[in-house]
């Protein structure tokens, strides 16, 4: 039937023996019969609900940060996952590439803070979850506003509108009166809910109720998320990925997936952003610099992008190594004043032994494989 | 390869066998004087013919006469300078490239596009999902629907697989599908979106001849199944061997047009031919 020629089967290396190895792992988990896999998924949601607590982590050995608070810190990683999810639909599923997906996280977090905060000019001061879905729906909205007129067009454009996107959101929230500038807002309400006694389930100390409510909400988005990816809608997406012209061809509306996959991610952006102002108490405009699109992104590839356990995993590791070079000193200087520095070797490293990310997208893999299949051919 | 088991579509003002109806000579496609112009390339000059129901044209001409730009002008990649192409009766020009596959045109192409890291399954699927309706919140929330229109995709992307005969790759990425096996899967693909009219660029290309043979038997079965094929191919022989009737470009062009013997002894189209050896095979 072939008409191609195959390359010529070259002999085993250590480093293909490795990638087998791995890729043992991902065949065994897809093969092991569905209660065993429930088990394990089941265990690991127990170990990341026990993490924050003290009685807990203290027995894990160099895994909590010696430098902060390893429950604010679990917090943040728990953010940046919940980002890492969303942007992977953008970024890894769709094939967009999105560099100022913090804009939108901004969207959400400076929404919360404008109708929540009494140092806002609006005075609304509602109720933090009564907004929760106003700040998500704003969200989605500026996704869109975004994307209509420049997800028609091909290629970088959607990179740069994007990176103008987020740098102009954090201009406005630096220099424009009402988004209060440095001063910020403050005051910004809790979720709701009390114990019996009284005392609130979200204070202002204790992290991990903040945090298990993200890790529910994780849960929940990417239950989400599988959902769209193994349908018509992930099909769609994954098929401009690939190839827009021939998805068009083959039928697919690929303008108006192209702005779900936008506006969804968008979305997840928003709820984080909700999620994050409602924690903090506290918005102003440095908690919105341009870095935390570019280390999101690099999560996202860092992580394996179109698989969603891949960008989970990248999200978490990257926010978490940042957090843990806090309070290490080497030869007198802090390790976290050089994070980034030793961020960008990581990655350069990665690229260059396992460019298709930690856990890749198993058609990632595949492709990657056969790109080096397509060299040695040309050697 | 036998002539015999065919009745030929023939146009209007041919003698029409007994056993043509009515609706075996409604047009489907016309392509109506079209001119596509590329800066100072005339890609297609004035070509005009029409498509008949059920019928197999055949789509010839040596290389560089714009057989495969007249595809692109057809399923909306390319607007057409002057002159129009009507669909069942409707122009395609302003429509969008996925409305024209809803209406029942569907292609394959000669450089393969295939979606490379779906499987050979998902490719179809794709297809299949041409006429679905499913929408994120119908997906995200699983609603009857999304079940309906999966399982139905689903059903008719594994028949569609075996009906080509690769049904046993079903799982397998679609790069990783040997090049034959890439081009039946194209031609899956294409069919999964209900086509009335099945445009297949080059299918037999880098084909051996008892492929190729093979492929002439599944271009008939799709007829028969009522879809009508707009066929683009080098090899004459085969050529010959399936078309109801034959369009010849060259230089964007129409040389010719009529039944396979008319066009054959031709004296345009042999000298058309005759310059370029590699394609007499
Ligand atoms: N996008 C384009 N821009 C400029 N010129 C083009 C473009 N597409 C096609 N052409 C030119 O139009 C002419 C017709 O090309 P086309 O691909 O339709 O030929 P073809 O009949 O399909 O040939 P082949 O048998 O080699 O596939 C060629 O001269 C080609 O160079
Ligand atoms: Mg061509």
């Amino acid at each position: 039937m072939t008409t191609t020629i195959d390359p010529p089967e070259r002999r085993e290396t250590a480093a293909d023996k490795l990638r087998q190895g791995r890729h043992a792992i991902s065949e065994r988990w897809h093969h092991a019969p569905r209660w065993v896999r429930w088990v394990l998924l089941v265990a690991v949601i127990a170990f990341f609900y026990a993490l924050p607590n003290k009685e807990f982590y203290q027995y894990l050995g160099p895994i909590p940060t010696p430098g902060a608070n390893f429950t604010q810190v679990m917090f943040t990683v728990s953010i940046y996952v919940l980002l890492a999810v969303g942007l992977n639909i953008v970024v890894g599923f769709a094939g967009l590439l999105d560099l100022g997906y913090f804009g939108f996280f901004a969207v959400g977090a400076y929404t919360v803070a404008v109708l929540t905060s009494p140092s806002s000019d609006v005075k609304t001061l509602w109720p933090w979850l009564l907004v929760v879905p106003i700040a998500i729906a704003l969200t989605m909205v500026s996704g869109v506003m975004l994307g209509t007129p420049t997800l028609r067009l091909r290629g970088d454009y959607l990179a740069l509108v994007t990176l103008g996107f987020a740098e102009m959101i954090r201009i406005a929230a630096v220099s424009s009166e009402f988004l209060k500038g440095q001063r910020g807002f403050n005051q910004i309400p809790h979720p709701p809910g009390e114990y019996a006694d009284g005392r609130p389930w979200f204070g202002v100390l204790d992290a991990r109720p903040y945090y298990w409510l993200v890790l529910t909400l994780i849960i929940l988005v990417v239950i989400g998320v599988r959902n769209l990816t193994h349908s018509r809608v992930g099909r769609a997406w994954i098929s401009i990925r690939e190839d827009e012209d021939a998805a068009q061809l083959m039928g697919v509306p690929t303008f108006k997936f192209k702005l779900w996959a936008f506006a969804s991610g968008a979305a997840i952006a928003g709820l984080a952003g909700a999620l994050f102002a409602g924690k903090q108490n506290f918005v102003n405009s440095q908690n919105f610099e341009l870095l935390n699109s570019i280390i999101i992104l690099a999560a996202v590839i860092f992580g394996g992008s179109g698989n969603i356990v891949g960008a989970i995993v990248g999200g978490g590791l990257v926010a978490y190594m940042i957090e843990r070079f806090r309070g290490i000193e080497l030869f007198g200087v802090e390790l976290y004043e050089y994070r980034f520095l030793f961020f960008g070797l990581v990655l350069v490293v990665m690229m260059i032994f396992r460019p298709q990310g930690l856990i890749p997208n198993r058609r990632r893999a595949a492709e990657f494989k056969d790109r080096r299949k397509e060299v040695i051919v040309g050697e | 390869m036998s002539d015999t088991e065919q009745t030929p579509a023939v146009p209007a003002q041919a003698a029409a066998p007994a056993v043509e109806t009515v609706d075996e000579r409604e047009p489907l496609l016309e392509v109506d004087h079209v001119t596509l112009r590329f800066g100072g390339v005339v890609a297609l000059n004035d070509v005009d013919f029409t498509l008949y129901k059920g019928e197999i044209l055949g789509l010839i001409g040596p290389n560089g006469a714009g057989k495969t730009t007249c595809f692109n002008a057809m399923t909306g990649i390319y607007q057409p300078t002057e002159g129009q192409i009507r669909f069942r009766g409707q122009k395609i020009s302003g429509k969008k490239r996925h409305q024209i596959t809803r209406m029942g045109m569907a292609r394959t192409f000669q450089n393969i596009r295939l979606f490379p890291e779906m499987t050979a399954l998902e490719n179809v699927q794709v297809g299949a999902d041409a006429h679905h309706k499913t929408s994120v919140i119908s997906a995200l929330l699983r609603l009857p629907r999304h079940w309906k229109e999966e399982r139905e995709g689903r059903e008719k992307a594994e028949r569609l697989l075996e009906f080509v005969g690769i049904s046993n790759r079903m799982h397998e990425f679609a790069r990783n599908l040997s090049y034959g096996e890439q081009r039946r899967l194209e031609i899956a693909r294409a069919l999964a979106t209900d086509p009335a009219l099945l445009c297949l660029d080059e299918p037999a290309a880098g084909f051996n001849p008892a492929e190729k043979e093979e492929l002439l038997q599944l271009i008939r079965q799709i007829r028969d199944q009522g879809v009508t094929v707009l066929l683009i191919e080098h090899d004459m022989r085969l050529v010959m061997g399936v078309t109801d009737r034959i369009v010849v470009l060259e230089f964007g062009k129409k040389i010719a047009e009529g039944l396979p013997a008319e066009v054959r002894d031709n004296p345009k189209v042999v000298a058309a031919y005759l310059g370029v050896p590699d394609d007499a095979a």
